[in-house]
């Protein structure tokens, strides 16, 4: 439970910028932040489907490989399009250092004690990004398609989310 | 010869009411259309019967799937695609997406 804690903690933190404020990021970094929270669960699912071999874990992780991946490969078809360079910044750095953490840390761990760690932190994970997502990234987001973009992840990550909590609920 | 033209149209008649008689109508099996957008299934058809078609267009950028609980169709959708798939009984025929399990519906066939 202290590791979910810690988790959304550190994440809350790389999120903080609230919406308006002089240091909100601007649309090259949120580009950035959006693909980096893809490809950090793409990279937890990777650990998830190399290390489990309970049914509905695997289920999961496929769901966030394929998903993650169609969202982040829609995002760089858009910054081409639109010809912007995403741009790295604290809070990209900042999901990037606790997600090498949270991967090191569950690669200790097996068996049922992965299955728990894992979906508990898809939960947290999920609840911390579609927050950020709701209350930061996208009303930051000046480009209309971006913005778009990051309302059709929103939807889709909530449904992760659901997806993640159903898991958690189940699994024993 | 006028004698034949014009016992023709009766003859006609004669077996169009007996087509009638014989199989009673059935309506045309109809197509309706179920759009996948934003991760939801659209408006569902009312009035569905058995025999009747279902278009299911995906335009979402994810792939989705509608599977009946009871396999009796499952139309595998990537991102843009349109499936057609063909009810082949009556009732409540519920179904998925078999990759987001917070997407399903309920299909009422007469």
């Amino acid at each position: 439970m202290h590791i979910k804690t810690a988790f959304l903690t550190a994440a809350a933190v790389a999120f903080a910028s609230p919406a308006g404020a002089a240091d909100a990021p601007t649309d090259p970094q949120i580009a950035h932040i959006a693909y980096t929270a893809g490809n950090i669960d793409i990279a937890a699912a990777k650990q998830a489907l190399a290390r489990t071999h309970n049914r509905a874990i695997r289920s999961f992780a496929q769901e966030m490989m394929r998903d993650h991946k169609a969202v982040n490969a829609k995002a760089l078809a858009l910054v081409k399009k639109l010809q912007v360079t995403p741009q790295d910044n604290p809070t990209s750095q900042g999901l990037s250092k606790d997600a090498r953490a949270t991967l090191q840390r569950l690669s200790h761990l097996s068996g049922a004690k992965y299955d728990r760690a894992y979906i508990d932190n898809e939960v947290a994970y999920h609840k911390t990004v579609n927050g950020a997502l709701e209350m930061v990234l996208i009303p930051s987001a000046k480009n209309a398609q971006l913005k778009s973009l990051l309302q059709t992840g929103l939807t889709l990550f909530r449904e992760h989310q659901a997806h993640a909590e159903q898991v958690a609920k189940a699994l024993k | 010869m006028t004698k034949r033209l014009r016992l023709c149209p009766l003859w006609a008649a004669s077996a169009g009411a007996l087509l009638l008689v014989s199989f009673p109508a059935t309506a045309a099996p109809r197509t309706f259309t179920v759009v996948i957008d934003k991760l939801k299934f659209g408006p569902l058809p009312a009035g569905l019967r058995k025999g009747d078609a279902i278009v299911w267009v995906n335009r979402d950028i994810l792939k989705h799937s509608a599977t009946a609980a009871d396999h009796s169709f499952d139309a595998d959708l990537p991102a843009g695609a349109k499936v057609r798939t063909v009810i082949r009984h009556s009732g409540a025929i519920p179904f998925v997406c078999r990759y987001h399990p917070g997407m399903h519906g309920t299909l009422q066939v007469k």
